[in-house]
């Protein structure tokens, strides 16, 4: 790479979309060294994608730079029919995939590995606790929970709450990642976001909070 | 349209990615006026949408960026580790095949030189000429070549030389040997010499054969 690339200026203050156009087309002409420019803004999203499919840190962080150095060494083969950002999960996601085959790292038992995928689930706990702020996520702790707890989900309930929630792709989008049809995307983001909402609600409830006033939820029996 | 909790739960999350019916959302509107229950468990996976959606909640490990750039700058064969190495592995691999050749003309493993001259290449007779071989011998003559031993009584069997080549035969140092590299010094049999002048046209068997 060299020395630091020019920054690319674009005069709209709204221009994330138009910047993103214009590093892409520049890499594709072989100016490679504004590809890191490029995926910045995805760095992180790339690595919680490999993460959610390896759920180890080493691994996912080795992942996901496989896949963006893979993305930079095929990136004239992309189009712009598809987002930039989802190209790049899908180059994570399948390395990911290939790895966690490698490797045969499917050791753990967690929550919902048994269950039947097309059978209803009964949400467990009821308790209201409708008004949690975003700044809780300034904790640390309270991060390392809700980590945790996407961490205890089975397999195939992870990689689509992952990519559907956290990376924000579409159904279909996650339907392609992953190789599996629409139809179970939504049958497993759902399984997903009620095991999640039943593994927090205690925790979320009031007992990570202490005396924290905005906790107002309590249990409707 | 009345939905029940079961009916509820099974749409929640669509209900939340608005992709359900104008229908279905209304009911379900309806049943969460009247079912804490169910408010509780759309509140609570709302909540549950809203905090993992946020950029906040994973983040990278130390260093990664750095180290991002440091993989992205290594050279596109960089699948050999470096460029270096590529090279040097590439250099390795030409050694190895040139050695081998070498190897392989060396006086270790060259064939030696055949030593009857009877094994020497049929290459240059011409493929259409009749040759008479015999169920005894591997060797292909000319027809009446005297060098032709056959059992008493047998007839020699006629075939192109191409053929006999094929078949495995190998020619006659005597009667054959104008196409052979090797001269030998062999006594002159009477039709092999008539057919030493002739030209290298397809020859006929003499009468009898």
């Amino acid at each position: 790479m060299g020395s630091m690339p020019e920054r690319i200026q674009v005069r709209s203050a709204d221009s994330a979309d138009l910047r993103e156009q214009e590093l892409l087309r520049r890499v594709q002409a072989g100016e490679k060294q504004y590809f890191y420019e490029l995926v910045k803004p995805y760095e992180r999203r790339i690595y919680t994608a490999a993460f959610a499919i390896l759920r180890n840190e080493a691994d996912a962080e080795d992942a996901a730079q496989e896949a963006m150095f893979k993305a930079l060494t095929h990136i004239q083969q992309f189009r712009a029919e598809a987002r930039f950002s989802t190209w790049l999960t899908q180059i994570a996601v399948n390395e990911a995939l290939m790895r966690r085959r490698r490797a045969h790292s499917e050791i753990m038992e967690p929550i919902g590995e048994r269950q039947d995928e097309e059978g209803n689930y009964t949400p467990r706990d009821f308790a209201d606790w409708r008004e949690i702020p975003s700044e809780v996520l300034e904790r640390k702790e309270i991060r390392q929970k809700l980590t945790d707890a996407v961490g205890a989900l089975a397999q195939k309930y992870r990689e689509v709450f992952v990519l559907r929630d956290v990376q924000h792709l579409s159904i279909e989008e996650t339907a392609e990642a992953l190789g599996i049809s629409r139809a179970s995307v939504k049958t497993r983001l759902l399984r997903a976001r009620l095991m999640l909402r039943d593994l927090l609600a205690p925790g979320l409830n009031g007992s990570w909070f202490g005396k924290v006033p905005f906790m107002k939820g309590s249990k409707p029996w | 349209m009345v939905v029940n909790c079961e009916h509820v739960w099974k749409e929640i999350s669509n209900y939340l990615d608005d992709d359900v019916d104008a229908a279905t959302r209304a009911a379900m509107e309806a049943h969460f006026k009247e079912c804490k229950h169910c408010t509780a468990v759309l509140s609570g996976t709302r909540n549950v949408v809203e905090l993992y959606g946020d950029d906040r909640l994973f983040e990278l490990p130390a260093g990664f960026s750095r180290r991002l750039q440091r993989r992205l700058a290594q050279p596109i064969t960089s699948r050999f580790g470096s460029s270096r190495t590529f090279w040097m592995l590439a250099v390795a691999a030409v050694a190895l095949m040139v050695g081998s050749f070498s190897l392989a003309n060396s006086s270790v493993f060259r064939r030696p030189d055949v030593r009857s001259k009877l094994a020497q290449p049929a290459h240059k007779i011409p493929p259409a000429l009749m040759v008479a071989v015999s169920s005894e011998g591997r060797v292909f003559h000319v027809p009446g070549c005297k060098y032709l031993h056959k059992r008493e009584g047998e007839s020699p069997e006629l075939m192109t030389a191409s053929n006999a080549i094929k078949e495995g035969y190998v020619p006659c140092a005597r009667c054959l040997r104008q196409y052979l590299s090797a001269e030998v010094e062999c006594p002159r049999s009477r039709l092999g010499d008539e057919f030493a002048l002739r030209s290298q046209e397809p020859v006929a068997p003499p009468p009898g054969f």
